[in-house]
């Protein structure tokens, strides 16, 4: 095996747990040159507003960004579907000279007309600020004339990490936060943040808290409406998952509305069952959403029992590696995976920062390689050194498993299954058990060797 | 026959049917041997090519990034461009990295050049990676301009002056074709004995086994040797219709700088395209067409003919890039498929007339031409007309699902098939496989119609 250096400006956004004093040097911007899995901060923005369902999305800037997000995730709408659409300015030479103002109210106009929407996000790229074009100004006269909120999105992609375009998305949907009507709002209503529908897994997640006898007022933004976002204010709580994301809404929702705010996971059953305690506990005033919570889980831990314990047979023992974007997200995959029988050895975030990452160190065996921003080449040294079995990742991770002979899960925003839920929990464990039995890996080169010497092992 | 471009009065791009240029520069840049490309420009430039195109050959695909930040954006990208080349030497010591730009650093007029040279000043006693500069500002043209962009940038960077061979060489300059069609495409040149210089050639960088160890960088590509040995080659051939107006191609700057006569033609599909191909390779090597592809030349005649009349008559619909548009549409030509509608997203005013020279005259006035057009153009146009089959990418899927009508899927991105590498276009072999599939999606969607279930056709 080749050695695969690691650059030195590096080093200190990789740890292996138990070799060295844990500081993880994260929440920097990528290293040039160095093939970070990050994409940029309009990325981080187009992710928190793709699903509203009602809303045009259009894209500001040369046809790129619009063309490579164009239906881009598996975030369903039980209703329309206009964020399925790709809408571009398409900017071109004379108006990087000129400036795109012009364009943008034309484009502006023409779709809202053509479409209807309920309101309209304008993001701006990379070059929007620096050919001079006033986005909120074009915004406000378009407003004005069309009668529905039209909202600049502030992600031009050089202008921080992901993360900056999370807090720009938050922005645009705090200013349609509060301008709806709070009528037939139940004192047990919450909101659910950071659900983004793929797969139907809101859907899932809503039905759970209905059945509880708590209200969802909204759900950002997962099969999203622009109305709910409006009357989102009044929700009493304010249920947040993801690391982050939406984060910055709860916060200045917490400020202005004074919403108190809770950060769930619906990822494995344990993480799941909490997400509906947590928030039966916060409505403890109505003692009967704690009972029927526990009807829930025990209804829904019975039915996936049988068939998960089938799986975990298969899976006993077996090595799993996860670099997903958010580390909360890691967190309850490191918990499933350890429900199904698997170890975790390597476990890598692009947006986690110091107390996730100490939060991680806590989690982890001894030995496991915990990564901050990581590159292809890192993830595959570490893929390989630590024999792992199965990689959780997103798309671009995937060529990586498969060269070397490693199975695969996507748990990105790709994926076309549900995996949040009790019922999810059961698609993951079917996922991963999918990839890791699959009898080709015996072909793999580079795993013949591993699997050959397990077999020795387990003789 | 009817053509039209979107940009003449302007209206916003809805669901476009072109991807940006530097999407196109880093592929040929993935075509080259121990290569990286660079973009610079954001973060999100890179992660989204790399994943668009990880979608469609299942392959690794790293791309750097030079990676702008707020301080980059005012005072320039040079020191980011510097720290990028220093960290993918680290990493990948390649033996060329292709540096292509974006909007972004366009706009704020970084020169890229001068940065080149700044990095060659600076480490002047060390062995540099060859460095290549394309220009591919998102606002001008789609992906195929940078394609075309990059494969001039190289050959114009590193062609030399070489001595002729005895052995004759051919530069060929394939155009965005599949890794199968690439590897057709050695073939055929290694059969007329002929040394090529396939640029880019991403058939097994982009299209490889599985591995026993990691790779830095997939095995496989253009060697830098090849490149730089262009200028000393028989010919230069050049691939696609509307490339062949171009005037600013790596085929004419071979031409004008180092006398490499130049052949233009069309992307080798269908029989009259690739007939053209293997004439002028027969005339360069100074040999007869290999009896191999004779033969096969006559089994696909008699395919054609034993089908024909599956085919004859049937109306499609071709969308995609203009090269691969304009090829397609000469073979729906040649078997009787009226080609009621052929739309690219590229064209530069030059795409109807190319579409013109190779569908015969007869299917002129049956036929619509659009080029600049997005999806929603192409799908309203398609609504009102009578069309049996799509033809084109994955992106028209959408399209195909609301107006019930099948798609065959060929060119890039196939997102939703497993066999985009695959796909063979080129030469007799291609045009067997597409007549193949074209004519068992009519029988097909016959069956399907048909109450009674025949089982012979």
């Amino acid at each position: 095996m080749s050695s695969i250096p690691i650059l030195e400006a590096r080093q200190a956004q990789i740890h292996q747990k138990g070799t060295q004093p844990f500081e993880m040097d994260c929440g920097k911007h990528s290293l040039a040159g160095s093939v970070s899995q990050r994409a940029c901060v309009f990325c981080g923005s187009r992710v928190v507003l793709y699903p509203i369902a009602d809303a045009l999305h259009l894209i500001h800037g040369p046809i790129g960004c619009a063309a490579y997000t164009w239906d881009i995730r598996g975030a369903l709408s039980s209703g329309p579907e206009l964020h399925r659409m790709s809408f571009s300015t398409d900017l071109r030479e004379k108006d990087v000279i000129f400036g795109g103002e012009k364009k943008l109210a034309a484009a502006l106009g023409e779709l809202i007309d053509q479409y209807r929407p309920k309101a309209a996000f304008v993001y701006a790229t990379c070059i929007v600020g620096i050919i001079g074009d006033d986005v909120a100004a074009v915004c406000r006269k378009v407003e004005q004339e069309k009668g529905i909120p039209v909202l600049p999105v502030h992600s031009e992609g050089f202008k921080g990490t992901k993360k900056d375009g999370y807090k720009a998305a938050c922005d645009a949907l705090f200013k349609l936060v509060g301008t709806g009507s709070t009528a037939d709002i139940a004192p047990v209503s919450i909101n659910i943040l950071g659900e983004f529908n793929i797969g139907g897994e809101a859907w899932i997640i809503k039905k759970y808290y209905e059945q509880m006898g708590v209200q969802v007022v909204s759900i950002m933004t997962g099969d999203g409406r622009v109305d709910q976002v409006a009357r989102s204010h009044g929700a009493a709580l304010n249920v947040v998952q993801c690391s982050g994301a939406l984060t910055f809404l709860a916060e200045m929702m917490k400020a202005k509305y004074g919403t108190p705010y809770m950060r769930v996971s619906y990822f494995g059953i344990d993480d799941m069952a909490k997400a509906l305690y947590d928030v039966a506990e916060h409505f403890n005033a109505a003692p009967e959403v704690m009972a029927r919570t526990r009807a829930i889980v025990r209804r829904e831990v019975e039915t996936i029992m049988p068939e998960l314990n089938r799986i975990k047979c298969d899976l006993y023992g077996k090595r799993a590696a996860i670099y997903v974007g958010g580390a909360f997200k890691a967190f309850s995959l490191i918990k499933a995976l350890r429900y199904l029988g698997m170890t975790v050895v390597l476990v890598g975030s692009q947006t986690g920062n110091e107390s996730d990452y100490a939060t991680l160190q806590d989690m982890c065996d001894d030995g496991t390689v915990i990564l901050d921003d990581a590159n292809p080449l890192e993830l595959s040294k570490y893929i390989i050194e630590k024999k792992a079995d199965l990689f959780i990742g997103g798309v671009k991770e995937r060529p990586i498993a498969f060269k070397m002979g490693i199975g695969f899960c996507d748990h990105n925003h790709e994926r076309k299954i549900p995996l949040a839920g009790f019922e999810g929990m059961l698609h993951f464990a079917r996922e991963v058990h999918n990839s890791v039995t699959s009898p080709v890996w015996q072909f793999a080169p580079a795993r013949a060797a591993v699997l050959e010497s397990k077999k020795e092992v387990a003789r | 026959m009817k053509s039209a471009r979107k940009t003449e009065t302007y209206t916003a791009t809805q669901n476009a049917c072109n991807l940006c240029a530097p999407l196109g520069a880093a592929l040929v840049f993935k075509g080259i041997a121990n290569s990286v490309p660079l973009l610079h420009g954001s973060q999100g430039c890179s992660t989204y090519i790399r994943r668009y195109m990880i979608s469609h050959f299942k392959e690794p695909m790293d791309i750097a990034c030079s990676n702008f930040g707020e301080k980059t954006a005012i005072f320039g990208g040079g020191a980011n461009i510097k720290l990028a080349l220093d960290n993918i030497r680290r990493q990948y010591h390649p033996d060329l990295v292709g540096i292509a730009t974006t909007c972004l650093s366009e706009t704020i007029g970084d020169d890229v050049p001068m940065f080149i040279k700044a990095y060659r000043d600076a480490n002047p006693d060390e062995d540099l990676p060859a460095l290549v500069h394309v220009a591919t500002p998102s606002y001008q043209g789609t992906h195929m301009q940078g394609f075309h962009g990059a494969v001039r940038a190289l050959v114009e960077t590193l062609a030399e002056a070489t001595s002729r061979n005895e052995r004759p060489a051919v530069n060929l300059f394939p155009g965005m074709v599949s890794p199968a069609d690439l590897r057709h495409l050695k073939t055929i040149l290694a059969d007329f004995d002929l040394a090529g210089n396939l640029v880019p050639d991403y058939s097994d960088t982009l299209n490889g086994p599985l591995w026993t160890e990691y790779h830095r960088i997939p095995p496989g590509g253009t060697p830098v040797a090849a490149l730089r040995a262009t200028g000393g080659a028989a010919a230069s051939i050049e691939c696609g219709l509307v490339l062949a107006d171009e005037p600013k191609t790596a085929g004419t700057w071979l031409q004008e700088r180092f006398d490499v006569p130049l052949h233009r033609l069309g992307l080798p599909i269908g029989i009259g395209q690739s007939d053209r191909l293997f004439q002028v390779l027969s005339k360069i090597s100074g040999k007869p067409v290999p009896e191999k592809y004779t033969a096969r030349r006559g089994r696909l005649l008699d395919a054609l003919v034993d089908g024909h009349k599956h085919l004859n008559g049937v109306k499609v619909a071709l969308f995609g890039e203009e090269d691969l548009v304009a090829g397609l549409a000469g073979f729906c030509g040649e078997v009787g498929l009226v080609p009621v509608l052929c739309a690219t997203g590229g064209g530069k005013g030059r795409f109807a007339q190319a579409v013109h020279k190779v569908v015969p005259e007869r299917y002129h006035d049956q036929m619509q031409v659009m080029e600049d057009v997005d999806f929603v153009t192409i799908e309203k146009a398609l609504e009102a007309i009578d069309v049996d089959l799509l033809i084109g990418h994955s992106k028209g899927f959408t399209m195909s699902r609301r107006l019930q009508r099948p798609l065959i899927r060929v060119g890039f991105p196939v997102h939703d098939r497993v066999d985009g590498s695959r796909l063979l276009h080129v030469g007799y072999r291609g045009a067997q496989q597409l007549f193949d599939r074209i004519a068992n999606t009519v029988i097909e969607e016959k069956q399907k119609k048909n109450a009674v279930g025949y089982t012979y056709y």
